[in-house]
């Protein structure tokens, strides 16, 4: 076989994993980008939903049903690192990792003190499988399709907007009477449950549970949201910058698989990704800085500042 | 309408950087009050502005407004009672957000935020109405992030915001600090304009003494987190920038070293 016909037969599970990641990075897009709260405590709760799903699938419990559940825990981590930093006055990174390193040992009992439990295929009728990767590919956009929609609807609420604005910017929030801790709260309870619904689809995509599936999540879904970004830069609406971020994550899931074609591993691709997220989020940093300096060089040639920051989009005032 | 009773603050209690901020402050403004604020640099003016917004906790003393004692509220739940600007443009409005998610969010001011739409049906031709006297044409870019407007426009915003959803005080913080001369002057043009069609009871922090004297119809001067000065009536309309130096020096026992304050 050549390179690309072997590349192109892997293209359903590279597909098949985006969309299902595509569902964790909604939710790193929710805190990271809506409510400007970088939230560490996905590494924990993906696999707290994996492991809760992939328990309840080997008790009989239908694959829906072992979703839902794994949607309500993925929701209770974020609540534990929304109490730790609103009601404990913990800064929120350090609120994600505590969160982080408590979920580990949490999810081995989840998991009877196993490493990993396996939701075979075989045992018990699943959504999602890696045996049949475009029928999973069929479900995980559905699940996609669906929560784009009902987030789309949600933060055009009143609350979903409360949301947005305590992330645009809180002290106006609090003057328009907005409670932010529950604001905060709302938001990584969605985030995590988003994460945790994502981790319990992945088991059942990889007939297991493993304690350590989560593992450097928080840079896939970042690499998702900002690839998502940069190819949806010109979309505006909202339900076309969250429909980037599932595009983010399928597009990140096709170059690992092109890079392992290549020769590299999938933990050189964590080095790589890591590299492209810091570039990214340079960008706007760098461009700031080259603007500031023509604008200096040209305010110094004439002698006069032609643009004052207060006045600098507009020509209305 | 708003009463402070005795209102202490100290910022960094026990530290080397312990400042206290407001003194056993004491003010009553009755309804319908409009009273310009003055003072030097750290005489307490924002202080006193966050202490009544809820901003923190006061250290003693208590806060009432319109009958209720609001000292143990939080600053979102004063919000039903205070509309706000503040003296960066940046602080009072979403930037990410429309100009009609803004007053959307505005309209519910002090409201619990429920799952019903954010921006409701006739909402949006309310909000034209509102906007079209600035005489900015935001009325037709309603749907602009409020990122993208100057810094006129933006204090314009939150004024119309602070007053949407009447208060029963609206606190101003320098709001005109920021702008070129000509900007601000408009800025505080619609302030009037807002007040006066509201009736609203309203603080308003200044540094150009002219505009203090012009503005309003009560004068309060702070020193050292007090209230030194409280001019109000006749005696306030006759004012000029000389006695209310002079006024100052006798009041506080010394010469006014703010050339911020001199120089409007
Ligand atoms: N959050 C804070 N933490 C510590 N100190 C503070 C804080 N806010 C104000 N202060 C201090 O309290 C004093 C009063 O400050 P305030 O901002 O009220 O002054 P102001 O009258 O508004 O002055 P300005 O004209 O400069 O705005 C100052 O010495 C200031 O440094
Ligand atoms: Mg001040």
């Amino acid at each position: 076989m050549n390179f690309f016909t072997a590349l192109l037969a892997q293209m359903p599970d590279a597909v098949a994993k985006g969309l299902i990641w595509g569902l964790m990075a909604l939710g790193v897009y929710i805190t990271y980008k809506i409510l400007d709260f970088p939230d560490l405590t996905v590494d924990g709760s993906l696999c707290t939903g994996g492991a809760v799903a992939a328990v309840m699938i080997v008790n009989g419990i239908p694959a829906p049903v072992a979703l839902v559940g794994a949607l309500i825990a993925g929701g209770i981590t974020g609540a534990v690192t929304g109490i730790l930093h609103t009601k404990m006055g913990i800064p929120g990174i350090l609120a994600g990792i505590l969160s982080q390193l408590a979920l580990y040992p949490i999810n081995l009992r989840i998991m009877g003190n196993r490493s990993n439990v396996s939701a075979s295929v075989d045992a018990s009728p699943v959504m999602a499988s890696i045996r049949y990767p475009e029928q999973t590919c069929l479900i995980a956009l559905l699940f996609c399709v669906g929560i784009v929609l009902i987030l789309c609807w949600f933060f055009g609420t009143e609350l979903g907007s409360a949301v947005r604005a305590t992330g645009s910017n809180p002290n106006m929030a609090r003057a328009q009477g907005i409670n932010t801790n529950r604001t905060k709260m709302v938001a990584l309870v969605l985030s995590n449950a988003l994460v945790g619904l994502s981790g319990g689809l992945f088991a059942q995509y990889q007939s297991a549970s493993d304690v350590h599936m989560g593992r450097g999540a928080i840079g896939i879904g970042l690499a998702a949201v900002i690839i998502g970004q940069v190819l949806f830069s010109r979309v505006r609406a909202f339900g076309g910058q969250l429909t980037g971020v599932v595009v983010g994550a399928i597009v990140y899931y096709i170059v690992i698989a092109l890079v392992i074609r290549m020769g590299l591993n999938t933990n050189d691709m964590k080095l790589i990704s890591a590299l492209v997220v810091a570039i990214f989020l340079a960008i706007p940093y760098w461009k700031n800085n080259l603007a500031q300096k023509n604008r200096r060089r040209n305010s110094s040639a004439d002698g006069t500042d032609k643009d004052p920051a207060w006045n600098r989009r507009s020509n209305h005032a | 309408m708003l009463e402070l009773h005795q209102v202490c603050k100290t910022f960094n209690p026990g530290t080397v950087n312990e400042k206290t901020a407001l003194n056993h402050l004491s003010l009553t403004l009755e309804e319908g009050d409009f009273a310009t604020v003055i003072g030097g640099n750290g005489a307490g003016k924002s202080t006193m502005l966050n202490a009544i917004a809820g901003v923190w906790p006061v250290d003693e003393g208590s806060i009432r407004i319109g009958g209720v004692d609001v000292t143990d509220l939080t600053e979102y739940r004063r919000a039903l009672y205070l509309g706000r600007v503040f003296q960066d443009p940046m602080v009072g409005t979403a930037g990410d957000m429309t100009i009609e998610e803004n007053l959307a969010l505005a309209a519910r001011r002090g409201e619990k935020r429920t799952l019903r739409w954010g921006i409701r049906k006739g909402e949006r031709g309310q909000f034209k109405e509102l906007l079209k006297p600035l005489g900015l044409g935001l009325e037709d870019r309603l749907t602009a992030k409020v990122g993208l407007l100057s810094g006129g426009q933006r204090q314009a915003l939150t004024l119309l915001m602070a007053s949407l959803k009447k208060p029963r005080v609206l606190l101003l913080d320098e709001h005109t600090a920021a702008l070129d001369p000509k900007t601000a002057a408009k800025v505080l043009e619609i302030s009037d304009q807002i007040v006066e069609e509201h009736k609203l009871t309203t603080l308003m922090v200044t540094h150009n003494m002219k505009d203090a004297i012009a503005h309003g119809n009560r004068l309060i001067m702070l020193d050292a987190g007090r209230v030194i000065l409280d001019i109000s009536g006749e005696e306030k309309k006759k004012l000029t920038v000389p006695d209310l130096l002079a006024r100052f020096t006798k009041a506080s026992g010394e010469e006014m070293e703010n050339d911020r304050l001199l120089l409007a």
